[in-house]
């Protein structure tokens, strides 16, 4: 198709598009189709589920798939005992299901499944996904942040040493920043997630336009740019990684302010 | 871009479900596996470090014997350095007193022997002294041809031999 077009819709890939002739399923009035976004969001819990699940048969010598489950709670657990302290081991099991989440969803999405006719969707370049989770951070710091602290916790918003004069201003500045959190945790994901797969798209396109030009568009322009997304495929890869990383610091972060205030 | 041109037919759907599986994922993975896996590896902490503890506590103990051990080697060390000391002087002494009783005995004999050897003198002297007194006589007898009295004869005899 793409290849006789000579064109392709980098924009395609993020369609969402009901499956299983699903497109009217309702609850109370609200479309709740079930997608290619809802289906890849199961595979990553699947995949999850099988990831985790080898890595509980609870030897006391751990083997290689164990070892690494371990590694990644225990990544979790070090990082929320680091940003949090003691406190943070309660947030483990929320923070762990975030980040391997995301991880698993931005690794899937990035899997050559294409080639064999399956259409790889990344749910984490939708805002409407990315926003529900910022939402979900969000929520906990506000909740944690009131039921700890009442309304002390608005003393998160005036840094220590603020002048008296200053207080006001300073209040809504740290307000305007605070609320503006979840937007920038739900765009930073969405934002590079779209871009990494946007640019490969992109690159994919001028290799199947400069391969049906002839040869020596072949030789100019096929290899280089196909070297090229060797490349951005591996630093795609650790975008994954670091993106996820990033949502799940990030929420640490937050949560101490709620935990710790200032 | 399709995340907004179908953010209004779509919305609900992706957030139904993924409130549903992230749902899922927090309360079958994160609530209900994770901590059994930290539980695995807190147990894992926990019985290395008792095993240290223990390892540590064995080595005390050993090291507690030894030094127990060496005190005890030392002590019977000096015993039977004692014994020994004991032996050799006991041994010392007895060498010494036997050889002192073998000396008495020598030295008993020896003068028992100079006694005797005196005794045989005395009476070698006396019996040259009436030979010489006879052979006086017989002499006085033969030359002079007088006889001299056993006395007199004697009595020279007796003053030749002290006048020698």
């Amino acid at each position: 198709m793409a290849a006789e077009q000579a064109k392709v819709d980098p924009m395609h890939q993020f369609t969402i598009e009901p499956i299983l002739g699903s497109q009217n399923w309702e609850i109370a009035g609200y479309n709740i189709a079930f997608t290619n976004s809802a289906l890849w969001m199961g595979l990553a819990a699947i995949a999850l589920w099988l990831f985790v699940f080898g890595g509980m048969k609870r030897q006391l010598v751990p083997g290689r798939w164990q070892m690494a489950v371990e590694s990644f709670t225990g990544f979790i657990d070090d990082m929320l005992e680091a940003n949090i302290g003691k406190a943070g081991r309660k947030y483990v099991p929320y923070v762990f299901s975030l980040f391997m989440f995301i991880l698993f969803a931005n690794i899937l999405g990035l899997l050559p499944v294409g080639l064999f006719g399956v259409h790889p969707f990344t749910f984490t370049s939708h805002f409407t996904v990315t926003g529900v989770l910022a939402l979900l951070s969000f929520s906990i710091v506000l909740v944690v942040g009131f039921a700890k602290h009442g309304f002390r916790f608005f003393s998160l918003f005036i840094p220590h040493g603020t002048p008296v004069v200053m207080m006001p201003l300073i209040f809504f500045v740290e307000l305007a920043s605070f609320m503006v959190r979840p937007f920038s945790l739900a765009l930073r994901l969405f934002v590079a997630m779209m871009a990494g797969h946007l640019l490969l798209e992109v690159l994919s396109s001028f290799v199947i336009s400069g391969f049906n030009n002839g040869i020596g568009t072949s030789v100019i322009v096929v290899i280089p740019t196909f070297l090229l997304m060797i490349g951005i495929c591996a630093l795609e890869l650790l975008v994954a990684g670091i993106q996820a990383y990033v949502f799940a610091l990030l929420t640490s972060l937050y949560i101490n302010d709620a935990e710790n205030l200032h | 871009m399709p995340q907004i041109e179908q953010l209004a037919a779509t919305y609900s759907s992706q957030i139904f479900w993924l409130l549903v599986i992230f749902g899922l994922v927090f309360f079958v993975i994160g609530r209900g596996m994770v901590p059994k896996v930290m539980d695995t590896v807190a147990q894992r902490d926990k019985q290395i470090s008792d095993d240290l503890a223990a390892a540590e506590a064995a080595r005390a103990d050993a090291d507690k014997r030894e030094e127990e051990w060496r005190q005890r080697e030392n002590e019977n060390r000096a015993q039977a350095q004692a014994v020994i000391a004991d032996a050799k002087a006991q041994a010392a002494s007895k060498t010494e007193s036997k050889l002192a009783s073998a000396q008495e005995r020598v030295d008993a004999r020896l003068a028992e022997a100079e006694a005797r050897i005196n005794a045989a003198r005395d009476e070698a002297a006396n019996e040259i002294q009436s030979v010489a007194s006879e052979a006086a006589q017989d002499i006085v007898a033969r030359l002079a041809g007088m006889n001299v009295a056993k006395q007199s004869a004697t009595a020279a005899v007796k003053k030749a031999l002290i006048n020698g």
